[in-house]
Formats: structure tokens, C-alpha cells, sequence
């Protein structure tokens, strides 16, 4: 690992800080937009509850 | 023409507002990522004595900076829904947290990486490094704490008071690096100044800048979901187009 860090440190700095912030953004965003469809979904049906009562 | 700011704090007049907001600070951040990224990765220059490796501040310093900025807003807004009790700081409190913990993981995972290259080791029991550890526990026991009570206003309630506490922490990793001698390095930003050379600089601030929209557009995002969850039984909430879709 010390060699092949010491060899490729570009690449070690992207795939191991810059990949992994970047996947950790796109996960959060999935969340949010999950998250999103989900509440609305849960909103739509409370309505349709209370208008059927 | 003077605008009322105030009218914004509630969430019916808040709501609209963030969803108009979300696509500018969302595509602001997607751009100076892609104009950060070039600076920091073709226009600067190599360090003299860190070679590669130093390119990570780029991401390290921006989530270091945001994780403690986002938990003073969060205490902030913790403490203006306890004090006052109004609805919109409390969802903005419970929103910001998610966002703060990733960005305070981020800086611990990516100053491990910094660290094994340049110390030999990833991890070390540092004032700064422990510190920031704390405050993802913090982050993570605001979020924990909020989601174990049921009723949303005492969630609120028994959170804000931990993020209040909590927020003591932030100091001490700021001034961690000149109260104890920790191998971590002293700050190269400070409030007087800063001796990094000028496009490593640039490339620096507008990955800060690129954090913090992204930050804002997805905190935006999340409270928008929180006030259709807690308002849900609202009036206005039925009559949004999206809903009655």
C-alpha cells in the first residue's frame, strides 16, 4: 500500500478523498430526493383518506 | 423597496421560497465544483514538500470549515425554536444535522488519508483530530436523540438543548491547534491572513464555496420534506400543485 501510494499519489489522493466525498454528495442527494418522493406520496394518501371520510 | 424577511420564518411562506432557491444554489455548486476541482488539480502547482498528497485540502479544509459552521447554524436554530418556539428553526435544526455529520465524516476520512502519507499513521489521538471526532458524535446524537421521541415538538425541545451544549466543542477544535501541541498543523487560514500562494488559495476558496452551496441546496431540500411532514394536515399543504397531482 506505502509503495503503491508513493507511486500513484494522484491517484490515491482522487479515488481515496475526492471519489469518496463525491459518492458520499450523490448519496446524501439520493436520500434527499428518496426522502422527497416518499413525504409527498404519504401527504397524497393522508388526502385522500380525509376527503373519502 | 424593503422586503420582509420575517415573513419568510413561517413554513408557509418558506416553503415556495426554497423551492425557487434550490436550483441556483444547486447548480452554482455544481459548477465551481468542476471550476474548483480544475484549479486544484491542473492550475496549482505541486508543494514543495508534500508533493501530490497536499492536493486533498481541497476537500479536507472545506468540509473541516463547514462541519463546524453547520453546527453553530444548527445550535442556532436549535436555540431560536427553543427560545421562541418557532416551527421553521426547529425543521431547519433537524435538517442541517444529516448534512453536518457527512461533511465532518468527510474531513476525518479525508485527513486519514493526508495523514498516512505525511505522519505515517491515518489516525492519531490529537486535540483537533479528537475534537472533530466529538462533533460527529455530537451530530450523530442530535440526529439519534430527535428520532427516538415521537412527538416532534419534544424531539425538538430535548435536541436543541444537546446541540447548545454541544456547541462548545466547535472552539476547541478551532483553537485546538494553538492551546495543546497536537502533530496536526496550525491553521493556514486564519482570520488576519493566509501565507498559501495564490491559485492554491483560489482553488481552495471556491471548493469552500462549492461546499457550502451544495450544503444550502440540499439542507433547502430536506426542510422542505420536513415542513410537508410536520404541516401535513394543513390547508396550504393540500392546495400545493404537487401534492394534489
Amino acid at each position: 500500500m506505502d509503495i503503491w501510494m508513493r507511486e500513484n499519489p494522484l491517484t490515491y489522493v482522487w479515488l481515496g478523498s475526492y471519489a469518496v466525498a463525491f459518492l458520499v454528495f450523490a448519496v446524501e442527494i439520493a436520500m434527499v430526493v428518496h426522502k422527497r418522493k416518499a413525504t409527498l406520496e404519504e401527504v397524497r394518501q393522508l388526502m385522500d383518506v380525509e376527503e373519502n371520510e | 423597496m424593503a422586503i420582509n424577511w420575517f415573513k419568510y420564518s413561517a413554513p408557509t411562506m418558506f416553503y415556495p421560497l426554497a423551492g425557487k432557491l434550490i436550483p441556483w444554489f444547486a447548480v452554482s455548486s455544481a459548477i465551481l465544483f468542476a471550476v474548483g476541482m480544475y484549479l486544484g488539480f491542473v492550475v496549482a502547482p505541486a508543494d514543495a514538500t508534500q508533493g501530490e498528497f497536499y492536493r486533498i485540502i481541497y476537500i479536507h479544509v472545506p468540509a473541516s470549515i463547514l462541519s463546524m459552521f453547520l453546527y453553530l447554524v444548527m445550535a442556532a436554530y436549535a436555540a431560536l425554536g427553543l427560545i421562541f418556539n418557532t416551527r421553521l428553526s426547529s425543521m431547519m435544526a433537524s435538517a442541517l444535522a444529516p448534512t453536518g455529520a457527512l461533511f465532518a465524516f468527510i474531513a476525518l476520512w479525508t485527513g486519514a488519508l493526508w495523514g498516512k502519507p505525511m505522519w505515517g499513521t491515518w489516525w492519531v489521538w490529537d486535540a483537533r483530530l479528537t475534537s472533530e471526532l466529538i462533533l460527529l458524535f455530537l451530530y450523530l446524537g442530535f440526529i439519534s436523540l430527535h428520532a427516538s421521541i415521537d412527538d416532534p415538538r419534544r424531539a425538538d425541545r430535548a435536541a436543541a438543548l444537546l446541540a447548545i451544549v454541544g456547541s462548545v466543542n466547535v472552539p476547541i477544535i478551532y483553537f485546538s491547534v494553538k492551546w495543546w501541541n497536537t502533530l496536526h498543523q496550525g491553521s493556514t487560514i486564519k482570520f488576519s491572513g493566509t501565507s498559501m500562494q495564490i491559485t492554491m488559495q483560489h482553488a481552495m476558496f471556491t471548493m469552500l464555496a462549492a461546499c457550502w452551496l451544495y450544503a444550502v441546496a440540499v439542507v433547502l431540500s430536506r426542510v422542505r420534506s420536513i415542513i410537508l411532514e410536520r404541516e401535513r394536515h394543513a390547508k396550504w399543504v393540500a392546495e400545493l400543485p404537487e401534492v394534489a397531482l
